[in-house]
């Protein structure tokens, strides 16, 4: 059994949100969206390369590239549509705070991550549901590439 | 003071063509003294992304719902809501949002529980205003001051409680969820996460009429021929009918409401917006699984339920 630890830049994110008014949360979580990156080309050619996270409300898809061990270095990739801005705002943090680190750190992050934001009473319980069905598939994705 | 109606020729056909306006209609009119512009959405971000110029956002979850009850906000929580959005009694509200204005119906049929006389719908929601490549600003609005009535909420008219649909058996209900969600297999829309219904299935007799049926491919209303074959001819309303809507939460049936009520005249629709999620986990609270409507439980008497 893994040690339960936030890595330390998604800790700077929580931080982040944590020191702001709720409103303020939303917007920054908004910056989150506009600021995620588009997937790279190789994956434009091979959507079936991609999964879908069905527990999102709106589409997002998600892959994964883990190197070799020990490090097995993990890179996520995320794609959601402009319409889904809270969708993208969640993937935005995902990927700023966990992208590039090894699998056992990402395994390691504890589950109730999301709801450190203190984006649930703006965003709905149901909503933040979407994030943490997202951290879900990304561990399970791990686990299951051993 | 309201603004003149849309009178396009596609809405003359509809029961109360007053309650719709165009993309044309709104871009038009924006700006004009007595117009307020509403965005509604489901996703509580998509506002700030970009909407139609001067338009004020209202939160469906956050603003119209109480925080604690399970109920919607009452005539001074309103009160309050409608001033901080720069909204009088008299004031033409256009309401529109995504996902063909499902988020926007609903906020629509809130609206109504007050009795806020124009309020209307853009036909085709924010999908077809940026799809046109009308303006969008991500600019706040500078929102002037305004008072509001406290006006007592009315629900009889138009939200049905649990205890009034256990006693509607015999009259038209419509279950406007996705097949799966009717027949049982699921209880939550396909790519939904879950909200916790214990069972699945629907209300004994209801007939499956899922809500986007009603909406195009662009996300505009269908025409008046096309929805009477749907309600009238397929679900077997009749004019005169005593209808109850109702889906998962009662945003869904929010817009079947609306295009029974404005768009087919009927007279009395009400939206049960405990829908299944409190249904599915009433205790003792019969319903049916499968794909046929099922028949009329007979039910015990008040007093022992």
């Amino acid at each position: 059994m893994t040690t339960e630890a936030i890595p330390s830049k998604l800790a700077e994110i929580i931080d982040e949100f944590q020191e702001l008014t709720e409103q303020d949360r939303l917007q920054l979580l908004l910056d989150f969206s506009r600021e995620l990156p588009d997937l790279p080309e190789r994956y434009n050619d091979h959507p079936e390369l991609l999964e879908r996270v069905v527990e999102c409300q709106s589409p997002l898809f998600l892959t994964m590239e883990i190197g070799e061990a020990p490090e097995r270095l993990v890179h996520l990739f995320f794609s959601a549509p402009p319409e889904a801005p809270t969708t993208r705002g969640f993937a935005g943090v995902l990927l700023e705070g966990l992208d590039g680190l090894p699998a056992a750190d990402l395994l390691a992050v504890p589950d109730d991550v999301p709801d450190r934001l203190g984006l649930t009473r703006a965003i709905t319980p149901l909503r933040m549901r979407g994030m943490s069905a997202m951290l879900g598939r990304i561990k399970r994705k791990i686990r299951d590439a051993r | 003071m309201t603004l003149a109606p849309d009178t396009q020729d596609k809405f003359v056909e509809y029961a109360h063509p007053e309650r719709l306006v165009s993309t044309e209609w709104l871009a038009a009119n924006l700006g004009a003294d007595g117009l307020v512009v509403v965005e509604s959405d489901e996703d509580v971000l998509l506002y700030e992304t970009g909407h139609v110029p001067g338009a004020v956002k209202i939160d469906w979850h956050t603003e119209l719902n109480d925080e604690v009850t399970r109920d919607y906000i009452d005539g001074e929580g309103f009160s309050r809501l409608m001033a901080s959005k720069g909204i009088s009694r008299d004031s033409t509200v256009v309401i529109y949002g995504d996902k063909s204005n499902w988020w926007a119906a609903y906020a629509l049929w809130v609206f109504t529980l007050f009795g806020h006389e124009d309020v209307r719908l853009l036909d085709g929601g924010r999908d077809k205003w940026i799809a046109e490549g009308r303006p969008i600003t991500t600019d706040r609005p500078e929102i002037a001051a305004s008072e509001y009535p406290v006006v007592e909420r009315q629900d009889a008219p138009i939200r049905a409680y649990l205890d009034d649909v256990l006693e509607h058996f015999g009259k038209p209900l419509i279950d406007v969820r996705s097949g799966d969600e009717y027949t049982g297999a699921r209880t939550t829309m396909p790519a939904y996460p879950e909200e916790g219904a214990l069972r699945g299935g629907h209300i004994p007799t209801a007939q499956s009429v899922p809500w986007a049926r009603a909406a195009a491919e662009d996300g505009t209303f269908r025409s008046r021929a096309e929805l009477d074959a749907i309600y009238r001819d397929e679900a077997g309303l009749k004019d005169g009918d005593d209808v109850v809507a109702y889906c998962r939460i009662g945003e869904r049936s929010s817009h079947t409401w609306f295009v029974l009520t404005y768009l087919l005249g009927f007279e009395n629709v009400r939206n049960y917006d405990g829908s299944w999620t409190e249904w599915g986990n009433a205790v003792r609270v019969p319903i049916v699984k499968g794909t046929e409507p099922g028949e009329a439980p007979a039910l015990p008497p008040r007093t022992t339920r």
